[in-house]
């Protein structure tokens, strides 16, 4: 074997039989779709007994189409067969569900490891005692601000003490090291500090997440989203923090880290599509949780073939596995930094999916995002269960 | 009961520095705490109990996890499954199953008798 | 990040580059669009 002066990649498929392969990055590789979803979000009901400003699934009533206990048993064994490894249950409020304990139980028993997302007001001591006796079992509690007044203005009054009971009553029921998740606001950005030393205090971990403009988000966007010296607050101390969680939902920031070669943890990529999705109350498949819009469903597990082939064959997604055009953001050079950003951001902004993420760190979308709001072209989530308006509450001081 | 590891927000992880850590000489094998999920590019494994995921890229070295414990080596193993086996082919995977053990993804072959509690 | 370009590298730059190829692990975490 002569050794060359080509690259490394090419030593190996060189060096190597037919067996070994150069191997593509592997983000390319899951660009292209898998056979079924690494992960997916799974909600369960749109009932829920809080009215959250920025709610991306438009909660509150149940819808009458939910899917029964029958239906929903037989997604988790759909999802065992498929080898989903770890779904993520929400809603609304997952707990409301009379069944959730059986939804879990069956996901626990098909090595499914499961995570709930909930605003924590049915974790009893009782419940915190059964939680803590379930095995592949996850449980991310919600909060949005560090005091009660600033999580009760976006999650309304009294929310933010049932978090924090749900939270004692884990800790006092030895439940070990669950999550406390935040999705970062203009109001909440300057609590971060806070809000690690009080993971750090429970034993918790803390998972810090973008707000995007799905759902009720639509309506506060503009007055939550973070300013541009917030953004790179957040990158900073995102890359200072790198045990806090995030989901991979801050990869638009990465431009600010094209000078230096920075990126945030995670993949780096929408996986909406690709290696993740949705499935909602009433069984419609969504390439994400952010995109609850007819032009981003997918189809129904109630359709023949079921969830697996909605995931393998629908048109969405074998669309979305196609490569994607760069668009108005190909002659920037932070495009192979942040690819573009958020397609749901884009979506529910009115930006074109082939233009700049309307929170681009660099700002090329500021103009965008104006022009669109004025001329009344952003879109309005395909399904609305609010139980009446939602207005922001007080800002705090 | 969460079982996430005490780093569960590990990111991109470079393969173990301390290559010595791993002996290569023991007979290793698969975890029976895994799933493994084969792909086009390779596998996903991902370990029940510590949350972590753990992406193979290549079929040769799925290949090589499921038959490390019909050898009585890794060495061994590697001598039989990767092709060529030559230094460059050998050191790769001997870097790449140092992970997968830091990671749980394979575990040693115990020859006393072990009682699974 | 992987590199755009392949600068020539030494001996020992090739193995590692080499062995990055093979594993690569995430955070369960680590994947955009799920809660």
């Amino acid at each position: 074997m002569t050794a060359t002066q080509s690259s490394p990649l090419t030593l190996i498929s060189k060096s190597a039989s037919a067996k070994t392969q150069a191997v593509p990055p592997l983000i390319e590789q899951l660009k292209g779709g898998l056979d079924a979803p690494i992960c997916l979000t799974w909600e369960l009901t749109y009932a829920c007994n809080l009215a959250c400003v920025h709610c991306l699934s438009s909660s509150g009533r149940r819808d009458p189409k939910e899917l029964t206990t029958a239906e929903a048993l037989a997604v988790v064994d759909e999802l065992a067969d498929l080898q989903v490894f770890y779904v993520n249950l929400g809603g609304g409020e997952p707990m409301i569900r009379k069944d959730f304990l059986d939804i879990v139980d069956h996901a626990v028993s098909r090595n499914v490891g499961v995570k709930f997302s909930t605003n924590g007001y049915y974790i009893d001591k009782a419940a915190a005692e059964r939680f803590a006796a379930t095995d592949l079992l996850d449980i991310q509690i919600s909060l949005d601000g560090f005091d009660a007044e600033t999580n009760d203005a976006v999650r309304g009054k009294g929310s933010w003490e049932a978090a924090r009971r749900a939270m004692d009553n884990l800790a006092e029921a030895n439940f070990g090291e669950f999550k406390i998740s935040i999705v970062a606001t203009r109001h909440n950005v300057d609590q971060l500090d806070d809000y690690k030393k009080m993971a750090d205090e429970y034993g918790a971990q803390l998972r810090v997440t973008r707000l995007r403009p799905s759902g009720r988000g639509v309506d506060s966007y503009q007055d939550l989203r973070l300013t541009h010296p917030q953004q790179q607050q957040i990158f900073r101390w995102i890359m200072d923090h790198p045990d806090v969680l995030t989901g991979d939902s801050f990869f638009h920031l990465n431009a600010l880290g094209k000078d230096t070669g920075e990126t945030l943890p995670g993949l780096s990529m929408c996986g909406a599509g690709r290696i993740v999705c949705l499935i909602d109350p009433i069984g419609d498949v969504y390439a994400c949780p952010f995109v609850i819009h007819d032009e981003f469903m997918a189809g129904n597990v109630r359709d023949t073939g079921g969830f697996a082939s909605v995931w393998r064959e629908s048109d969405l997604f074998q669309e979305l596995r196609e490569p994607g055009a760069a668009g108005a953001c190909a002659s920037c050079n932070a495009y192979d930094a942040c690819g573009g950003g958020c397609m749901a951001a884009k979506f529910f902004t009115g930006i074109p999916l082939d233009g700049p993420d309307p929170d681009c760190a660099l700002g090329h979308a500021d103009e965008a995002v104006a022009a669109a709001s004025a001329a009344g072209v952003v879109p309005q989530p395909s399904q609305d269960h609010s139980r009446r308006p939602v207005t922001l509450g007080a800002k705090p001081s | 009961m969460p079982s996430g590891s005490t780093d569960a927000a590990t990111q991109k992880r470079p393969q173990a520095d301390h290559p010595l850590a791993f002996d290569s000489s023991a007979k290793w094998e698969r975890s029976a705490k895994i799933g493994l999920r084969p792909e086009p590019f390779g596998a996903l494994a991902y370990h029940f109990d510590t949350r972590r995921l753990v992406f193979l890229k290549s079929p040769v070295l799925v290949e090589l996890v499921d038959g490390l414990v019909d050898h009585d080596s890794a060495d061994a193993a590697i001598e039989a499954i990767v092709e060529p086996a030559d230094d460059r082919g050998r050191q790769a995977h001997v870097k790449a199953l140092a992970s997968l053990a830091e990671a749980g993804v394979i575990e040693p072959v115990t020859t006393a008798i072990s009682f699974v509690g | 990040m992987e590199p755009k370009t392949e600068p020539e590298v030494t001996a020992v730059e090739e193995a590692l580059v080499e062995e990055e190829l093979l594993v690569e692990e995430i955070s369960i975490d680590g994947m955009c669009g799920v809660y």
